[in-house]
């Protein structure tokens, strides 16, 4: 590729070549991670960190340092919004742009931003000083509006709040002292919850009640791994994550594999608007999970784990470190757990760089192998071949946690809770249009409106179960219940009460798959869009009833034709509020009489043209001389 | 069926290359049969250029890429019962919407039209202008499908569609027995 080249795609630029970025400090970066292809976004998360920037010349060098080819290096830059092959600033403002922080005053907050730093929303200042952009959900959105300020998270924004912050940046401090004063001297658990309110509403008995320390791993470490695998079977306990599939039958397909190596993965990547139950156990519960990724390890023969941690969820990253750490020390995690000989297991912590696609399990499997996050084919499954062709048993951080619960209190105490089907506690992530957002861990089984009442939400007029990719529901379904076979929720609720327009929250949804689909099938990169625009129609009013087919049909086409779970749920704002909220597109649609297309806009077509030709259009202006 | 009133059609060409008229005239002896049946009113084919009377069908080949195009078509709309998009460029654009694809630039028509007429490296234009005669339609900023512009009713696939697929679609319509294309008839590989 010659210089001209290089330059025109916008890639090559002064501001980050390699003068700024010398080979030798790229080449000690990826020394840190063993040069090892497969930690690919740990490097490029480094150098970003560090330098702001990927440039070209970075990733020729990264490149050869791993053994790979400058495109697979650009492959992975390229696909993760954290990573960045322009400058970025040494501060990185990113707002997050979810539904609900925009009806908490997000508007405010970004113009509050760009006045004070003097820039747009997207751009980076002339000085390189900061970058100010918007991000979907960052699992704030119990205290929205929220922000990420390089690794530290601001919530509860105003535009008043905003400024000051701004101005303070602007001084030269770094973001910690937005925080505290003192926060060098704060324990990481600290600095979490100052960051950050848990907003825990209701504790239920199994995760957010008194836990007795590591009580579920002394037992299973006394028990044979089959044990543990029927133990976790007959508790009945299923997936957290949203998909529901059972627990102990996934560890039981990864057991069984003939393999010489297991690997058990976390996702803790809840990116889904609207959840942030992970978020919590993670600052309060985090030696549960790996108690419960240790038990896993056990179950299956398991020696090597990877917890994978949303990039949203950096501020916890040393928390989880020192988790881990103090486990190592207190022989928890490491060589011969419990003095038992062969049971090795250690964990190590993978960041995401913002990609809501890593938070399916073969995305998520890519990206920590160092690959752009995109999904895998099934099969094979993960259990049989998953991370680097291992048998992998990848659960969500709720299903880690109550499984360590079980070992401790039994697999009956927890059949014994929830309904049929559905059993133990589940926790729910209730936000939006109510009094106390927050996490409520309740059993199984509760109708919606027991929950929305205590919550505050008695005011919803439509609420979003499971988030995006779940359900919409109106009033006249509030007596549905929380379960796997009715409601089922990786934890999502979001209210939104009668004020809020169905087809904004529907636009906005469309907007978040449009920019969160991988690109890999074509249906869903494609058709996303299509379906987003055909949203914007009946917004503007110039919707046919005819529209009204085609989303259906487009949709369909959508969940049938694409490969994962991103675009087999992503028209479901579309379908879920077309059944429960009919009338709010029947309102908007008017019949087209002469069959010319309001939505086609002569004028705006042809101002290009008009403005080259420096004439008038002899067809469709007037003409004014006369 | 000769006592039957024939039934009128106009065609027209917009932003197409004529392929597809062409296609028409390889329905070749059947024409003789199919005009029987029609009329042929506003068309290329009769050298019309304006409707005389409503027409039952139109037949459009090409999509939209300047405002005369747009025009004559919401001029057949609003002439014809019913409207055929005939051929790959009326259904989705075709050939012409490549320029659709510029789409890194501020002024991507701009782009197009330096690129065809004064930077291009096998262009000979000795006057170094962009043509801008006052006769000259005003370009649309895309080209675009005819049923982005006005509702279609019917589309034959192909680029050109063959005579055959042209003549059955056209007898069915007119004697009311579409139900549709055979697999066959638009399987192309």
């Amino acid at each position: 590729m010659d210089n001209g080249q290089e330059c025109s795609n916008g890639l090559s630029s002064t501001a980050c070549d390699v003068g700024a970025v010398p080979a030798e400090e790229i080449a000690a970066i990826c020394q840190t991670f063993g040069n090892d292809k497969h930690r690919m976004l740990d490097i490029l998360r480094a150098v970003q960190d560090r330098y702001h920037c990927i440039s070209p010349s970075t990733m020729d060098r990264v490149a050869a340092e791993t053994g790979l080819t400058r495109i697979q290096v650009e492959g992975v830059a390229s696909f993760y919004s954290f990573l960045s092959l322009t400058p970025k600033g040494r501060v990185t403002i990113r707002l997050c742009d979810d539904i609900v922080d925009r009806y908490a005053g997000l508007a405010e907050v970004a113009a509050a931003f760009e006045e004070v730093l003097d820039i747009r929303m997207g751009e980076t200042s002339a000085d390189r000083a900061f970058s100010l952009e918007y991000t979907p959900c960052i699992g704030m959105c119990d205290q929205a509006p929220a922000a990420m300020i390089n690794d530290v998270v601001l919530t509860r924004l105003t535009a008043d709040t905003a400024r000051a912050l701004a101005e303070v940046l602007k001084a030269g401090r770094t973001p910690d002292h937005l925080i505290s004063e003192r926060f060098a001297e704060l324990t990481p658990h600290e600095r979490a919850t100052r960051m950050v309110d848990n907003n825990i509403r209701h504790a239920g008995e199994v995760l957010l009640g008194p836990v007795p320390e590591d009580a579920g791993l002394d037992k299973a470490a006394a028990m044979m791994p089959s044990l543990i695998i029927a133990a976790i079977e007959e508790s009945g306990l299923r997936g957290c994550g949203g998909a529901g599939f059972t627990t102990g039958h996934k560890w039981r397909f990864a057991a069984a594999e003939r393999a010489e190596k297991r690997f058990i993965l976390c996702n803790a990547d809840e990116g889904e608007p609207g959840t942030f139950k992970d978020r919590v156990l993670l600052t309060e519960r985090p030696h549960l999970l790996i108690e419960g990724m240790t038990i896993a390890a056990r179950a299956v023969g398991a020696n090597e784990g990877i917890l994978y941690l949303r990039g949203e969820y950096v501020y916890l990253r040393e928390l989880l470190e020192q988790v881990l750490e103090d486990r190592r020390r207190r022989g928890l995690l490491g060589k011969s757990i419990h003095g038992i000989r062969n049971f090795d297991f250690d964990v190590r912590l993978q960041l995401g760089a913002g990609a809501y696609i890593c938070g399916e399990e073969g995305a998520l499997i890519s990206s920590c192998e160092g690959l752009p996050g995109e999904p895998k084919t099934r099969p094979p499954f993960p259990v049989n071949r998953g991370y680097l062709g291992h048998p992998t048993v990848v659960n969500n951080v709720e299903t880690f946690c109550q499984a360590a619960r079980i070992l401790d209190r039994g697999a009956d105490w927890f059949h014994a809770m929830g309904t049929e089907g559905s059993h133990g506690t589940k926790l729910f992530s209730i936000c939006g249009d109510c009094l106390n957002p927050g996490i409520y861990e309740l059993p199984y089984g509760h109708t919606l409106r027991e929950v929305l009442e205590m919550a505050g939400g008695q005011d919803a007029a439509a609420v979003q179960v499971g988030g995006p990719s779940g359900t919409m529901i109106a009033r006249d379904s509030f007596h549905r219940k929380l379960t796997f076979d009715d409601l089922a929720t990786g934890g999502a609720i979001i209210v939104f009460n009668g004020e809020r327009n169905i087809l904004e929250i529907v636009e906005y949804y469309m907007s978040f798959f449009v920019h969160e689909s991988c690109g890999y099938c074509t249906p869903c990169r494609v058709g996303n869009v299509f379906l987003q625009k055909a949203i914007g129609k009946f917004r503007k009013g110039l919707a046919n009833p005819e529209d009204i087919d085609y989303l259906k049909e487009l949709s369909g086409t959508i969940i049938e034709t694409s490969r994962c779970g991103l675009g087999m749920t992503s028209p479901n704002p579309i379908l879920s509020t077309l059944q429960n909220f009919p009338l709010v597109y029947s309102a908007v649609t008017k019949p087209n009489k002469d069959g010319i297309r309001d939505t086609f806009d002569i004028q705006s077509a042809i101002d290009g043209a008009r403005k080259i030709a420096k004439r008038r259009s002899y067809i469709f202006d007037r003409d004014f001389t006369q | 069926m000769s006592e039957l009133p024939k039934a009128r059609i106009a065609t027209v060409s917009l932003a197409g290359c004529f392929g597809c008229h062409m296609a028409i005239l390889d329905i070749d002896e059947r024409l003789i049969d199919l005009m029987q049946l029609v009329d042929v009113d506003r068309s290329p084919l009769t050298d019309k250029k304006r409707f005389t009377t409503r027409c039952d069908i139109g037949i459009i080949e090409g999509g939209c890429c300047n405002e005369e195009n747009v025009h004559v078509l919401h001029d057949f709309r609003r002439n014809c019962d019913v409207l055929i998009a005939l051929g790959q460029c009326a259904i989705m654009g075709g050939l012409p919407a490549m320029r659709n694809a510029i789409m890194h630039s501020d002024a991507p028509l701009r782009e197009c039209l330096e690129e065809a007429y004064i930077t291009g490296k096998y262009i000979r234009n000795t006057t170094h202008n962009v043509p801008n005669d006052p006769a000259l339609p005003l370009l649309l900023d895309d080209v675009y499908p005819c049923s982005e512009v006005v509702e279609i009713d019917y589309q034959i696939p192909g680029c050109a569609p063959g005579g055959d697929i042209i003549f059955d679609t056209l007898s069915k319509l007119l004697t009311g027995k579409f139900r549709g294309f055979e697999r066959e008839m638009i399987k192309f590989d």
